[in-house]
């Protein structure tokens, strides 16, 4: 029987390893940190594998047949939801897409008594978003041992996915990370994709790791996560081979992080002209949606070195990995 | 009745008194020490070889979550566990709910103490009305019913006039303010130190000038009204040696620190460990280690427990979402007494820091063993390890960050004026 059983543990540190079972197999996808670099190219190359399905007539393969997934949204998406919708339904599994509005809701409700309530579907994995930093981490503490759970961005902590499609993108472009200088463009502060994007190009063993944007936007400290911090495009571009831009929330304006969108374009928006300072080959990556005229140029963002397309397809490609990895690890315990 | 407390070694720092010697307690009074005073008949003798006798502990924050939230504690279960650590008198904000801003809740407060009788409770009125930071509280008539000073707690105040207005009144009535340095702006609800763990967590951050912003704002109004100022729960270095530069310019003020801001750092909530959820924010190590500083040196004279008792489902939620706070009371006495195994300072003047030290700044007739004084007395076996299980310890919030811990040093005996209002099962 697979049922979701919420187990209570009282609070208190992570175990280490949560991510991982006894043998170092994908148990968990929370976050990338922490994570060996052989599982990194293992999600890669699994992906590798899949990319091909969308190319068949039939589109499926049966490896989670009988499996029950269910996308546990507590913030609003429709781009991540869906691929993993269609990543699941590619491994022929079940899909149940739980859209709860957390402002809605009883504020009274916690989300343990959220997951007791999922106790009853009998279920074998839970693709979360929630707008708390941690709150995978938290869910995973909690669900019975035959339960995955999948991170779909967690607050400000982490987009795991988000980040190995980026790094799958990269690599079927420019395959030797260790050559490469990737620059990360925008609103780090705020940003869980760019938090795992800096971990995965580290792990990753990628040449140089900038960040760049006004210091309003960049968190504190950031460069012990060991990057270089840019405050301007000029100098943050320069022989660039990887351009990764962070959309920008309108709401930044308000709280005095920026004076406004204008000036925002004028100072760290991508035209062709900025992206002159990068490397000819320099490849252009956004994790949408985009925001046209305010984080990018439309010239860009269309143009001939943008591979954002490329990286919404592959996304569901690296999902199907992460999937069947970590339902494959429980399978094979 | 007359208790005979024989042979145990006897500090109280308040007379430099440091020595194997006798303790004579007459009903609820310290009748003398060394020797008997002249016809003591001794009713009953407590063997305390091997033993520390210090005064009761005095405990300048501690939230008995009575009245308005008895689901995480109460007076009677937080009192109990207060005795069982040692503390024989502690002091409670105002931010109870109703709040302590009127002398009703004041008496409700120590009716229940009383009646519980495990540890005189004092309280702290509120600065403004309901804590709002609007408008003034009826101070004069929370100092009548009880109240040893006045404090907004963690609520903001409108704005720095009002600040202004409530230390120039509080002082015209000789109230003592405790307040707590933190600029809500600039904290923006975060949840933990704005640094390179809230960065590789995501988690909002509280920077270090939240707080010394804070304290520059007070120290200037301090200076301007002259108002006597207790700034509680300093978290930064910085801050630290601000109030230590102002201590030495004369300014009336003091300062403390909460326990576990002497051994816990933002590294502790590492893995989103929402027991290591505090307000102000675990720091730094080098925070750390300038509090340890400031506590040896004295510019801390304080050393509270800012126990924050919860029910277990406050901390079960991710991170931002849990409340802050940590049950406190019975890791007091054995954090404070680790900072004498770890060379911080001596064991009398840490003592120091949890009696006579507190005791000072609250104005109260407590912390010391002086003949004719209350007989609030804590006895201890300093060799005695044990291990922190949070299920055991008897305060009803179980969020303790300290489980497994080992500590050397446990209470055996308390006494609340004279009277056994704790002892551990094995004494004698």
């Amino acid at each position: 029987m697979t049922g979701g059983a919420v187990t209570m543990r009282p609070p208190g540190p992570l175990p280490a390893g949560i991510q991982l079972t006894p043998d170092g197999q994908l148990r968990h996808f929370l976050t990338i940190e922490g994570l060996p670099r052989a599982l990194l190219l293992e999600i890669l190359d699994t992906a590798e594998s899949f990319a091909g399905v969308k190319n068949q007539a039939v589109k499926k393969v049966p490896l989670l047949r009988g499996k029950t997934i269910v996308n546990l949204f507590f913030e609003a998406s429709t781009r991540t939801r869906t691929t993993f919708e269609l990543a699941a339904k590619r491994l022929s599994a079940d899909v149940l897409n739980l859209n709860i509005n957390t402002t809605a809701t009883v504020k009274g409700e916690s989300l343990l008594d959220t997951l007791r309530n999922l106790e009853a579907m009998y279920t074998d994995m839970f693709v979360v978003r929630h707008a708390d930093s941690g709150a995978a981490q938290f869910i995973a503490r909690h669900v019975a041992p035959h339960v995955s759970v999948i991170n779909a961005g967690d607050g400000r902590h982490a987009h795991p996915t988000q980040a190995m499609l980026d790094m799958f993108t990269i690599r079927r472009h420019k395959p030797d990370f260790s050559r490469l200088c990737v620059a990360i463009v925008g609103d780090i502060m705020h940003s869980r994709v760019a938090r795992s994007q800096i971990h995965a190009l580290s792990i990753l063993g990628t040449g140089e790791v900038r960040v760049v944007g006004p210091k309003t936007l960049i968190p504190a400290e950031v460069e012990n996560l060991g990057v270089r911090v840019f405050h301007s495009m000029a100098d943050g571009l320069k022989d660039a081979d990887v351009i990764m831009m962070l959309r920008l929330q309108k709401e930044r304006m308000q709280g005095a992080l920026l004076p406004s969108e204008h000036e925002y374009f004028q100072l760290y928006g991508l035209t062709e002209e900025r992206l002159s300072v990068a490397k000819e080959t320099a490849i252009v990556m956004h994790p949408g949606p985009i925001n046209r005229g305010v984080e990018i140029g439309s010239e860009v963002a269309d143009g001939s070195r943008s591979v954002i397309l490329q990286q919404v397809t592959y996304g569901i490609a690296v999902r199907m990995a992460v999937m069947s990895m970590a339902i494959g690890a429980r399978a094979g315990r | 009745m007359n208790l005979q407390i024989s042979q145990g070694r006897v500090i109280d720092p308040a007379h430099g008194v440091d020595r194997i010697t006798d303790l004579f307690v007459a009903d609820d009074r310290i009748a003398g020490i060394d020797n008997a005073p002249p016809g003591f008949v001794v009713d009953r003798k407590l063997d305390a070889r091997g033993r520390i006798v210090i005064p009761g502990l005095v405990d300048i924050a501690a939230r008995l979550r009575e009245p308005g939230q008895e689901h995480k504690a109460t007076i009677a279960s937080e009192t109990h566990a207060a005795a069982a650590a040692g503390i024989t008198s502690l002091c409670c904000p105002p931010d109870t709910n109703p709040v302590i801003d009127s002398p009703a809740e004041v008496e409700l407060i120590q009716q229940r103490a009383h009646a519980a009788g495990f540890c005189r409770v004092h309280t702290i009125g509120a600065l403004t009305a309901g804590l709002k930071g609007q408008t003034l509280s009826e101070m004069a008539a929370l100092k009548a019913a009880g109240c040893v000073g006045v404090s907004n707690a963690l609520q903001p105040l409108a704005n720095p006039l009002v600040l202004r207005r409530a230390m120039e009144y509080a002082a015209s009535q000789g109230l003592t303010l405790f307040l707590h340095p933190f600029d809500h702006a600039l904290a923006n609800q975060g949840c933990a130190h704005e640094g390179t763990i809230a960065t590789r967590l995501g988690l909002p951050g509280i920077p270090t000038a939240a707080e010394t912003a804070a304290v520059g704002q007070l120290l200037a109004l301090v200076e301007q009204t002259g108002a006597r100022t207790h700034f509680c729960r300093l978290s930064t270095a910085r801050a630290v040696n601000m109030v230590a530069r102002a201590r030495y310019d004369g300014l009336p003020i003091s300062a403390d620190v909460c326990a576990h801001q002497l051994f816990l750092t933002e590294q502790d909530i590492g893995g989103f460990n929402s027991l290591c959820h505090t307000l102000p924010p675990l720091r730094t190590r080098a925070d750390l280690e300038t509090l340890r500083k400031g506590v040896a040196h004295g510019a801390l004279a304080v050393i509270c427990s800012d126990h924050q008792p919860h029910e277990i489902d406050a901390k079960q939620a991710p991170f931002p979402a849990t409340e802050a706070g940590i049950s406190a009371l019975e890791t007091l006495l054995p954090l404070t007494l680790r900072l004498v195994e770890e060379d911080v300072l001596s064991l009398p003047e840490a003592i120091a820091r949890v009696t006579s030290g507190p005791a000072e700044v609250l104005g109260i007739a407590a912390g010391t063993l002086g003949v004719n004084q209350t007989a609030d007395i804590c006895i201890y076996d300093p060799d005695e390890r044990w291990q922190l299980i949070p299920k055991r310890i008897l305060s009803h919030g179980k969020n303790t960050p300290f489980s497994g811990w080992s500590f050397t040093g446990r209470v055996t005996h308390t006494l609340l004026g004279g009277r056994i209002v704790y002892q551990v099962d094995s004494a004698s």
